[in-house]
């Protein structure tokens, strides 16, 4: 019997083994609709398996080897029924338990010398379809002592055949790749393991997820994960941009651009001029000024200006690359966002938060799942009142032409501000208070502050239901901050231009001054020493870049300072006042007005995004920016847990924003792309200072790079780049990528209506399997007909006739009420 | 790795990590968990599998647990005998479906467990109203618990049956959004 099994094999063999691939993965996809549908049953079904090795006892083993390729194929009966047994009962081993046993039966028939070309194939697939059971063991629902069991027993095969594979030719090839593959793995695990360890303030989490749910704590999560990213940038900045300048490149003093001037120096370590971001700390490697324009510093030869160069444009590239894979990941996670189909089913069995673990935060939760479900009943049974629409309408047009007049003044707020702080500089920064110097960055935070709120105000003129109001709330915060943001930029760019016509002058004050010098020496003895220049004395020119950096500097501490302040005062003033004022006042604070804050969810994140958002833009101008931010963030996640601990109470009620997770994702893409683009732009039309920075000297920024390539690689390189770089090879290979662009979306958009076809497929079949077992088959026959006759609306019509009245009429209304996906 | 502890041998903990989602650290650290809800019946050694379990009684009142309304459902479910007595085997197993890595698929099947309140492999109207009572702490009248419990029935039941197979509450949970992170239960 196993010789002619052999037989047919082989003739099968060669016919089949074109198309193995293709048939591995169908066979993997439907296994896998199948699965689903069967896996529930399966994880009970002990008795099956002791059957299954009852089965393997009786001999039917030698058909084994062949199920493993011709699976599909039902034709031949001997394999229809071994396959029908083995859907039966569970795929879990895939044939392949069967195999270890006759394995072990009949040992001899299984050196490796002896088996053909075909059987090794074989018998490396069973080793490898063991290799992906030990992969996906853990997503099994099995219980651990059979996951514990399956484990060991495909341990023990792979390990037993994979050596034995390995004979015949390319032997040691395989053995080294396997090896390799192994200590892969074992590397893999290790640094998994190592990762997790150093994942940061997990109890401090899980306090919280306790204490106030997950979504409270998923603004921490978020703010731990941007932290992670930050400390990526500071690596990059500190390492390879301040880190050589400060050790190989000249020291502070050696040359005009790294000392401070002499008319500043009496004041340079003011704490005052220091808090300013002047004086030493204006003059050292914390801002874009202090780096020379030398070609390769020290004895590494670093390339110092193409490493700016590069590392600018790598935390961009990286920051892209990280927020677009995170949120490619939630895509895949998250389902479609379907709001209202399962309205009630979901409110059932995903309302409660899993993470409660307090009794104060459990009785809330109970309280609001309560009044959650009271209002959709209402909603459900009560006709939609809709008195007075105009009213509505009106209000609502007056609420928005409100928030247009806020932000409209706002800007123009900000811009009146910056012109006056421009002429305050002007005049000289001494004879102005504190306040006038710091007008700016305080206009912006408290505006941040204050015109949120006033927008919630106006938000109750509108009347939407709560979780719209959140998201036109966020909006309006969106656009107030961005608004806000490029009216600072608009106005720095002035700044940028007065300094550049402040340099031309310069310019020409230099070469006259030079000039005297020079006649002033030959003046006096020729043959004396010439007259060595301090380097505080040369006069210098404005260096708008420096200028850039500084101002971004500022505006993250005020900002960072406001944050605080508002948290001290606004939260923890108020619970204390709230707490202790209680004894003695006529109404219950606690319970009435002030009370305690609530943690606000949505305006803290949005204020992060945005803060990420500057220091995009102005770490090319100050690489100190990201060191500041992880400062920040370190200390706000300490600060923020501790007050939200302390002074908060747990949401009432909690509307997210969006039902997916990719919401606050994009917002920070779009705020990653429109925070590059002024910096792109700078660096792109704006020629740098001529005597500070790292490109000082050349006409544009990125002429550093042409000049890498003519003098670091050889000859060829940079022809070939020039001639990449001709517009008859750019524009082909523009078009190129939007075709290539075009062609996957349409194909993601034949996969997932193919996804769809499937399900319901798969829906038709379950409904005739549980339907009427009788007329189960006659089911599966009009199935097939109308499957062949490719009508999407062909199940469900074919079905309708083996399905009682009541329940098709039921099912008809269904289709065509609900609107799916 | 570099650590030398006693309690499980380096194959244990291997298989351990190869079964559940957990790292090594965090599997030693639930053991420790383990142990400390009953110092004096779970053993330090784990090398030679000693078989042992602990009541419903005393894992429920863990702080994770304790204030799940559906703390003893979740349990049983994970017990081989029905009745929530767990060995560590099954106490880590609840921890890793649990867990943040887990997929959807699988913590599908479990909260379908979970929510099979009579163990017959269909969500009918019952269960669906013990799930609601024990929600709301039976707050709800007992006219707005049929309401709810029928309006879930009917939007989530596909086969006409009256109650929810597996099938129709995967089909139902998977697309759920929040069904990710509220399904988790940090350890």
């Amino acid at each position: 019997e196993r010789h002619r099994a052999k037989r047919r094999d082989g003739d099968r063999e060669k016919k089949k083994r074109r198309k193995g691939r293709r048939r591995r993965a169908s066979r993997a996809g439907e296994r896998e609709d199948e699965k689903r549908a069967k896996n529930y049953q399966e994880s009970e079904g002990r008795e099956r398996d002791e059957e299954e090795q009852a089965q393997i006892k009786t001999g039917k083993t030698a058909k084994t080897k062949k199920n493993i390729k011709n699976e599909k194929t039902r034709k031949v009966e001997q394999e229809e029924g071994e396959a029908e047994e083995r859907n039966a009962k569970g795929k879990k081993k895939h044939g392949s338990a069967k195999k270890e046993e006759k394995d072990e039966d009949g040992g001899k028939c299984l050196r490796p010398e002896s088996l053909s070309p075909e059987e090794l194939e074989k018998l490396k697939e069973a080793v490898d379809e063991r290799k992906k059971l030990i992969q996906g063991l853990r997503g099994k629902p099995w219980s651990m002592k059979k996951k514990l069991v399956t484990l060991r027993e495909s341990q023990e095969f792979v390990e037993k055949y994979e050596g034995a594979l390995g004979k015949g030719k390319g032997r040691k090839l395989y053995a080294y790749k396997v090896m390799m593959a192994k200590k892969w793995m074992k590397f893999q695990r290790d640094f998994e393991n190592f990762k997790t360890a150093c994942i940061p303030w997990e109890m401090k989490i899980k306090e919280i997820e306790s204490h106030f749910g997950s979504s409270v704590a998923s603004y921490f999560i978020f703010l731990r994960w941007m932290y992670g990213i930050n400390m990526i940038l500071f690596g990059l900045t500190f390492g390879l941009v301040m880190v050589p300048e400060a050790l190989m490149g000249r020291p502070y003093g050696s040359i005009p651009r790294k000392t401070v001037p002499r008319a500043e120096e009496a004041s340079a370590m003011d704490f005052a001029v220091l808090w300013d971001f002047g004086g030493y700390a204006q003059y050292s490697v914390l801002f874009y000024g202090y780096y020379n324009n030398q070609r390769a510093i020290g004895w590494l030869k670093f390339r110092m200006p193409l490493s700016y160069f590069l590392v600018g444009v790598g935390t961009v590239a990286y920051s892209y690359m990280v927020v677009i894979r995170t949120m490619a990941r939630n895509a895949n996670e998250s389902g479609v966002g379907d709001d209202n189909s399962f309205n009630f089913s979901w409110k059932t069995f995903t309302s409660w938060d899993y993470l409660i673990g307090n009794p104060e935060t459990a009785d809330n939760k109970f309280a609001s799942i309560t009044t959650s479900f009271k209002e959709a009943i209402l909603e459900e049974q009560e006709s939609r009142k809709d008195d007075n629409i105009h009213l509505t309408r009106f209000l609502r047009v007056l609420a928005n032409f409100l928030v247009l007049c806020c932000l409209a003044g706002s800007g123009y707020l900000i811009y009146f501000v910056v012109r006056r702080s421009q002429k305050f500089a002007l005049d000289g920064l001494d004879t102005h208070t504190w306040w006038e110097r710091n007008e700016v960055n305080m206009v912006m935070s408290l505006l941040g502050m204050f015109c949120p709120m006033l927008f919630d105000v106006i938000s109750a003129l509108e009347n939407y239901h709560p979780r719209v109001a959140l998201q036109w709330q966020l909006g309006r915060i969106f656009a107030l901050f961005l608004g806000n943001l490029y009216t600072f930029i608009i106005a720095l760019m002035d700044e940028i231009n007065l300094k550049r016509e402040e340099e031309k002058i310069v310019k020409f004050n230099i070469t006259t001054w030079e000039a005297s010098l020079y006649n002033s020496t030959v003046s006096e003895n020729s043959t004396g020493p010439p007259i060595t220049i301090q380097p505080a004395d040369v006069p210098r020119g404005p260096c708008w870049e420096t200028m850039v950096g500084q101002e971004f500097v500022r505006l993250i501490i005020s900002d960072t300072m406001t944050t605080y302040i508002t948290l001290l005062i606004g939260d923890f003033l108020r619970a204390v006042l709230v707490r202790f004022l209680n004894y003695c006042w006529c109404w219950d604070l606690e319970a009435g007005f002030p009370s305690y804050s609530e943690f606000d969810v949505s305006g803290n994140v949005l204020g992060l995004i945005f803060n990420q958002g500057m220091i995009w833009m102005g770490a090319f101008y100050a690489p100190c920016l990201p060191a500041l931010n992880v400062l920040r963030l370190h200390v706000s996640m300490y600060l923020q847990c501790w007050a939200v601990m302390c002074c908060n109470v747990p949401q009432e009620r909690v509307f997210k924003a969006s039902g997916s997770n990719n919401f606050y994702m994009a917002m920070l893409l779009v705020i990653l792309f429109l925070s590059t683009l002024p910096a792109i732009y700078t660096i792109v039309t704006i020629p740098p200072s001529f005597d500070c920075g790292p490109f000082s000297g050349k006409k544009r920024m990125f002429d550093v790079i042409q000049e890498t390539l003519e003098s670091d690689f050889p000859a060829w390189f940079s022809k070939v780049f020039s001639s990449a770089s001709n517009p008859g090879l750019v524009l082909p290979f523009i078009l190129l990528m939007v075709l290539a662009i075009y062609y996957l979306q349409s194909t993601s958009k034949s996969y997932k209506e193919a996804n769809v076809e499937l399900k319901k497929k798969l829906q038709t079949s379950l409904l005739q399997l549980l339907m009427c077992p009788c007329q189960a088959k006659r089911g599966e026959q009009e199935e097939e007909q109308t499957s062949s006759a490719e009508g999407t609306d062909g199940p469900r019509g074919g079905q309708k006739s083996c399905i009682t009245d009541c329940r098709a009429t039921k099912e008809q209304q269904r289709v065509t009420t609900r609107p799916r996906r | 790795m570099g650590n030398k502890q006693t309690i499980f041998t380096d194959e244990q903990l291997d298989a351990y990590q190869d079964c559940t989602f957990f790292t090594r650290k965090e599997i030693l650290r639930l053991h420790g968990r383990y142990h400390e809800l009953a110092p004096h019946l779970v053993p330090m050694d784990y090398t030679n599998d000693p078989d042992c379990k602990l009541p419903l009684a005393l894992i429920v009142n863990m702080p994770e647990l304790k204030e799940n309304p559906f703390r003893n459902r979740i349990v049983e479910s994970f017990s081989e005998d029905g009745m929530g007595n767990l060995s560590f085997n099954e106490f880590v197993d609840m921890f890793s479906v649990l867990s943040e890595t887990a997929s959807r698929e699988l913590k599908a099947i479990y909260a379908f467990k979970i929510y099979d309140f009579n163990v017959d492999n269909y969500l009918c109207k019952e269960d669906l109203e013990k799930t609601l009572n024990r929600l709301t702490k039976e707050e709800l009248t007992p006219e707005e618990v049929e309401l709810v419990c029928q309006k879930s029935i009917e939007e989530a039941d596909l086969d006409g049956d009256n109650k929810l197979s597996f099938a129709d509450f995967e089909n139902m949970i998977t697309r759920a959004p929040d069904f990710l992170s509220t399904f988790h239960i940090r350890i």
